[in-house]
């Protein structure tokens, strides 16, 4: 592929590919069974730069590749608040992509969709969030791609053979030990993203292990969990004991070695973690509800759906849900989304409310259950931010105000 | 002080020490250079044309197209210095220097020594050799 032989694209792919590589000390290469693309969504010029010369250059992906979220909601085009002019060169990038045979997915979870790859499969993901879901509740194995080197990656079907390809690089280093809660300590949505937000931000470069997390309700708690970690760090691959699936007992997560760190996590650091999360009090108008970051999942929908329904929000504050567009297909299809508008229910797909502008107000509080829509959103869009259970963001969308109902 | 070359290229300027590991993407207004991360320590302080020195690299996997963006519209850092390697800063200088042949060096080696203010001189190779020196401090 280095001399030209597969094209122009591919040569330059490979390049760079090379370059990284030995960057990362890799002594190799691999093969890969599937990308996941996180360079759709525009960052600049920069962004269709890269792209166009690969365009230009006759490259096609050489393995199942599925797209990131892009800039601009392709379904529901009138939703976005960028100018026409803003808009083009968003569209052609992620158009680009799909000129080199990228499926148009646009999700930021493709792990819920038939792009989900099995138990020690060798991938190369971006996306902070779909990194660390893969690695850690499916046990595939990918690096923190990002853009750019994703690309190379799905042009060549090749990964360098470092990091959490190799089985020595994923045993657990830091343990977290969760103390000091009460034997019925229940899985709510909260304690994971708070676990989430305190291995983030304490593990630095070690792969943790967590010791004393209930059972999840569902994988979307592990996702919130590893989503949240991958934004207040450089999480790329959690283990929980008996719940993650290289880590069924301490010994396997760890490799057989004793941990470098332990850190207890006791009530408080989980309260304190979750009152950061907040930018104004209890009992705060809001102006708007955001939920699906990452992307909500059909479970999670199948929760939510009914609670809507019953907590029957009638003050037309918006709610936000943020999905894949296959997903939103298929609750069309069923009919599930009957009468929704009356609550205000905003369904957005192929992008998300937190990066790009969407948001009729942006002079409030938002309410989200989500950790990293909360850490990245003030930051992004300059809102206020409120962060509960998905109870609570309902309850708060029918009150006009932050109230907590879940227990 | 030796240190590991990821990104070729040479530097000197002052240094721009941050206490916390910084995310490019949501942390970073390409416009401007400064640091816009809600929770991050240094909010507001501008990084365009300093030596960028951190623990290491956090957040979104999108950073390296940030950092490509910044240094296309010459807001980005002269150089970064980090302790730790971060593939995802990494590939962002290595298609800046492809696309528009401009270099922001990236090395990795002990930052304890490096203060804010401190004039850095860092010459980076292409084969994993880089030079980190402080020649003037603040």
């Amino acid at each position: 592929m280095l001399n030209g032989e597969a094209g122009e694209a591919t040569r330059f792919a490979m390049q760079l590919l090379a370059s990284f590589s030995r960057a990362v000390g890799a002594p190799a290469l691999i093969d890969i069974t599937r990308a996941h693309i996180d360079g759709c969504l525009y960052h600049g010029q920069v962004s269709l730069d890269f792209v166009e010369r690969l365009v230009a250059g006759g490259g096609r992906v050489r393995v199942p590749t599925s797209l990131n979220v892009g800039a601009i909601d392709l379904i529901h085009p009138e939703l976005s608040r960028l100018t026409p002019g803003e808009q083009a060169p968003a569209r052609r990038l992620m158009k680009a992509h799909e000129e080199l045979g990228c499926q148009p997915s646009f999700t930021c979870a493709p792990y819920q969709t038939e792009f989900r790859p099995s138990f020690g499969e060798q991938i190369a993901w971006g996306e902070s969030n779909a990194i660390v879901f893969a690695n850690s509740v499916i046990g595939a194995r990918t690096n923190r791609y990002g853009d750019f080197i994703d690309l190379c990656c799905a042009l060549t079907g090749r990964a360098p053979a470092w990091g959490l390809h190799l089985d020595e690089n994923r045993h657990g280093r830091v343990l977290f030990r969760l103390a000091g809660f009460p034997a019925s300590l229940q899985p709510t949505d909260a304690l994971f993203v708070a676990v989430g937000l305190l291995i983030g931000s304490l593990s630095g470069e070690r792969v943790p292990v967590i010791e004393g997390l209930p059972a999840p309700r569902s994988e979307d708690q592990l996702k919130a969990l590893g989503a949240a970690a991958a934004s207040s760090g450089a999480v790329a691959l959690f283990h929980a004991i008996g719940i993650t699936p290289e880590a069924p007992t301490l010994s396997d997560a760890l490799g057989g070695r004793a941990p470098e760190q332990t850190i207890e996590l006791g009530p408080e650091d989980i309260a304190r973690a979750l009152k950061r999360l907040s930018t104004v009090p209890d009992g705060s108008p809001i102006t708007a509800v955001c939920l699906g970051t990452p992307h909500f999942s059909r479970a999670e929908w199948n929760r939510m759906l009914p609670l809507l329904r019953d907590i029957a929000p009638a003050r037309g504050i918006p709610i936000y849900v943020n999905t894949g567009r296959a997903t939103l297909q298929e609750l069309q299809d069923e009919g599930s989304l009957e009468g929704t508008k009356a609550f205000n229910l905003i369904t957005v797909t192929d992008t998300c409310t937190y990066l790009t502008p969407i948001l009729e107000r942006l002079d409030g509080t938002v309410m989200t259950n989500s950790g990293k829509w909360a850490h990245y959103a003030p930051g992004n869009l300059g809102v206020q931010v409120a962060f509960g259970e998905l109870e609570d963001c309902l309850a708060s969308a029918a009150a006009g105000r932050v109230v907590r109902v879940a227990r | 002080m030796i240190a590991q070359s990821y990104a070729a290229g040479e530097a000197e300027a002052p240094a721009l020490v941050l206490s916390e590991a910084l995310s490019f993407w949501g942390g970073i207004d390409v416009e401007t250079g400064r640091i816009i991360d809600h929770s991050h320590p240094d909010r507001g302080t501008s990084v365009t044309g300093l030596i960028l020195v951190m623990p290491g690299g956090r957040g979104s996997s999108s950073s390296s197209s940030v950092l490509a963006e910044a240094i296309r519209r010459g807001t980005g850092p002269a150089a970064i210095v980090l302790s730790i390697p971060d593939p995802i800063l990494t590939i962002g200088a290595l298609v800046a220097q492809a696309l528009y042949g401009v270099r922001c060096p990236i090395v990795v080696c002990s930052i304890d020594t490096l203060a804010t203010g401190d004039r850095v001189r860092i010459h980076a190779d292409d084969t994993g050799s880089a030079q980190v020196d402080t020649i003037a401090p603040r």
